[in-house]
């Protein structure tokens, strides 16, 4: 595996993380965190949307004229997504209704059109298959260490297994109900941004 | 006439698009930096909301539906494409947005000037696919869809103008080093989501 290759891979887990640092795919990590399940299947659904449209679009690019690749892009996303959205509905349906809308809303994933469009429109299929899997890998990160910290803190459970037994079924855990409600996934992966940044202060904003 | 009120008030102060949905996260996070900038992206966002939402409900219960297409013929009558609601929907907004990009630049120059940038943005904006996909989720009726259209927009232009104004603010402000950006803009708008959820058991 060459160098370019290798950066495609790895670069996007921490150092150009699609959410920390490129802001994209934001709308979908703050809304299915709750749980650890919804977070990777979440993944799951966006790594593989990503990888393939990548494929797809880098096949293709040579093709394309420059004034209709968004349509291009969008069609050949949302055809993923609908395939995507039924094999979870004939596999995981309770799953598949509790994400509602949120299955279908990887078609405007931020992430999926900035690679597609950033990335796969200048590069061959295989660098542009590894970019896709490591942008889904950097969203994953995010989106688990995110549903973690809600998961244990807002329910005392992890995957739904009860680690800190709550106070109301006997226990001594009394649970922080703000982490289940919306606003503590912006505080969370405010945190979660901090840590990276302090990690590594190249990243920082220069003001 | 209360029932649809009640829609209204949920979308915009309830169930916020932004706030308690996080939809449209990347331009509110983008375009916030100054009220000005932030109000024209909330007017358009109003605007193609106010729009596509009820063209997608026509779309979806009169040609997807199971039994939509029976008027076609007979045969017709147990076909269910509601599968294809997804590329449909995209493909009425991003229609829809140039429609309205054409329509704005040729009768209100003034309007195009202010909104320009964004309505072309606004096509991959989550909000506006997602207001579609809530109403197929809600199963909304015409008129329903019509108030959930505009009030989800409004909702979405309130809290991006509310989020541009704090961050102005916010520009005189000592930051530490690794909040700064990105990180600050997250604080920020959670504790505007908090502020947001005094409107919650609001019934009419």
């Amino acid at each position: 595996m060459n160098k370019h290759n290798r950066e495609a891979l790895l670069g996007p887990l921490l150092a150009n993380n699609p959410i920390g640092v490129q802001v994209l795919g934001i709308c979908s990590a703050l809304a299915v965190t709750t749980r650890i399940d919804k977070a990777l299947v979440m993944t799951a659904g966006v790594l593989v949307v990503t990888l393939l449209a990548n494929v797809a679009v880098s096949l293709v690019r040579n093709h394309t004229p420059g004034s209709i690749r968004i349509i291009v892009q969008l069609s050949i996303i949302a055809s993923l997504v609908i395939v995507f959205d039924q094999i979870l509905k004939a596999t995981l349906y309770e799953l598949s209704l509790e994400l509602s809308v949120f299955v279908g809303l990887i078609i405007t994933n931020c992430i999926v059109m900035g690679r597609a469009e950033g990335y796969a429109m200048q590069n061959p299929p295989l660098a542009s298959a590894l970019d896709g899997i490591g942008n889904g890998l950097g969203y994953g990160l995010v989106l688990v260490l995110t549903g973690f910290i809600r998961e244990l803190l807002g329910a005392g459970k992890v995957f739904g297994f009860v680690v800190l037994p709550l106070a109301k079924d006997g226990g001594w855990y009394v649970p922080n109900g703000m982490m289940l409600l919306a606003p503590s996934a912006l505080f969370i992966i405010a945190g979660l941004i901090w840590l990276l940044k302090t990690v590594k202060p190249e990243l920082q904003d220069k003001e | 006439m209360e029932h649809y009120l009640n829609i209204v008030i949920r979308s915009i102060f309830l169930e916020n698009m932004a706030l308690a949905f996080f939809l449209g996260m990347c331009s509110f996070l983008a375009c916030s930096k100054k009220v000005e900038t932030a109000f024209g992206l909330g007017v358009a966002v109003v605007f193609v909301q106010a729009l596509t939402v009820p063209l997608n409900n026509l779309i979806l219960n009169h040609l997807l539906k199971e039994g939509a297409l029976g008027w076609l013929s007979p045969a017709l009558a147990k076909v269910d494409l509601t599968f294809l609601a997804f590329i449909l929907f995209i493909g009425t907004i991003a229609a829809a947005v140039q429609v309205v990009e054409m329509a704005v630049e040729k009768f209100a120059p003034a309007l195009y000037n202010t909104l320009g940038v964004f309505l072309p943005l606004i096509a991959v904006n989550c909000v506006i696919l997602g207001g579609s996909l809530f109403m197929q989720e809600r199963d909304y009726a015409f008129g329903e869809s019509v108030v959930f259209g505009i009030g989800s927009g409004l909702g979405f232009a309130i809290a991006i103008v509310a989020m541009a104004a704090v961050r102005e603010k916010l520009a005189y402000s000592n930051v530490p080093a690794g909040l700064r950006g990105l990180g600050i803009t997250f604080v920020t708008a959670g504790l505007i989501s908090v502020a947001f959820m005094v409107f919650s058991g609001i019934q009419l």
